[in-house]
């Protein structure tokens, strides 16, 4: 009984992370420009990744009793270093001028620099 | 708070050299007994008594994984809606937080949170610039959100 449900819950959370990482995918391609394609790279893949782990692990702990600590840590690794890296890589595009797309209504930071360069 | 955690795990050493023995259980029970004199003693230390602040760090790391998951679900929305509209822009948003290790941790929650990415931080560590994904009426509510965030990491550093 508990195999079963064990099953259930690894086959729904390896599924679920696939299924976050395709919605990722359209999302890089349907987007209009950098910013919003990094919202669902930096989101959709994190948590996508973090799903597929998670149900490795459980799989093998349930088909062959080992507890695999270091898809634990890569879990770990992943939550905390991809925010960084998304924030990373809008901050080179906007230092960089990449365009937004046009239905951008608001830029506070432009309006900061051209402050403090005057 | 580093302070109490040392002492605490010293005297669940001084109970293992009491009872004799090296077992992992023994240091539990001595580590317990620890905790429940740190507890009577709160009062003579200077910070609080140190499972609050864990309990406080249990909260954030709960909220960054609730976080998470709603924003997950607003991506996948705004993804499979066909041709929604998106009113993207920057806006500034003046934090409270002053150490290093506090920004971060609100750069990371906010970089998490539905529709939010950090583009940059002001040279003095006062203002936040972030993307969002739809500016028209998400500010005041995106606020009300890194207000609890805020609370959250202060209350931690409390």
């Amino acid at each position: 009984m508990i195999e079963i449900i064990i099953n259930i819950i690894t086959g729904t959370l390896i599924f679920l992370g696939a299924a976050l990482t395709v919605v990722a995918a359209f999302g890089v391609i349907k987007l209009p420009d950098v910013y919003t394609r990094n919202h669902a790279a930096s989101k959709s893949a994190t948590l996508g990744i973090m799903c597929i782990l998670l149900g490795t692990c459980l799989y093998f702990f349930q088909t062959e009793g080992v507890f695999n600590s270091r898809l634990i840590l890569a879990i770990a690794f992943i939550f905390i270093t991809s925010p960084v890296a998304g924030h990373l890589v809008i901050r080179a595009a906007y230092n960089t001028n990449v365009p937004m797309c046009d239905h951008t209504i608001r830029d506070d930071l432009k309006q900061q620099q051209k402050i403090t360069s005057e | 708070m580093a302070f109490q955690l040392l002492l605490n795990v010293f005297l669940a050493f001084v109970w293992m050299f009491l009872k004799g023995s090296t077992e992992a259980d023994t240091f539990i029970i001595g580590y317990i007994i620890g905790l429940l004199l740190i507890f009577l003693t709160r009062r003579f230390f200077t910070g609080r008594f140190y499972l609050y602040r864990i309990v406080s760090i249990l909260k954030l790391l709960f909220i960054f994984i609730k976080e998470l998951i709603l924003a997950n679900y607003a991506v996948f929305k705004s993804i499979i809606r066909p041709n929604a509209k998106l009113t993207p822009g920057i806006f500034a948003m003046k934090t409270v937080l002053t150490a290093d290790w506090q920004i971060t941790i609100l750069s990371n929650l906010i970089t998490l949170t539905p529709g939010t990415l950090v583009v940059d931080i002001s040279e003095d560590n006062s203002t936040l610039y972030i993307h969002a994904m739809d500016i028209s009426n998400k500010e005041a509510t995106i606020e009300a959100i890194q207000n609890s965030f805020e609370k959250a990491i202060l209350e931690v550093s409390k």
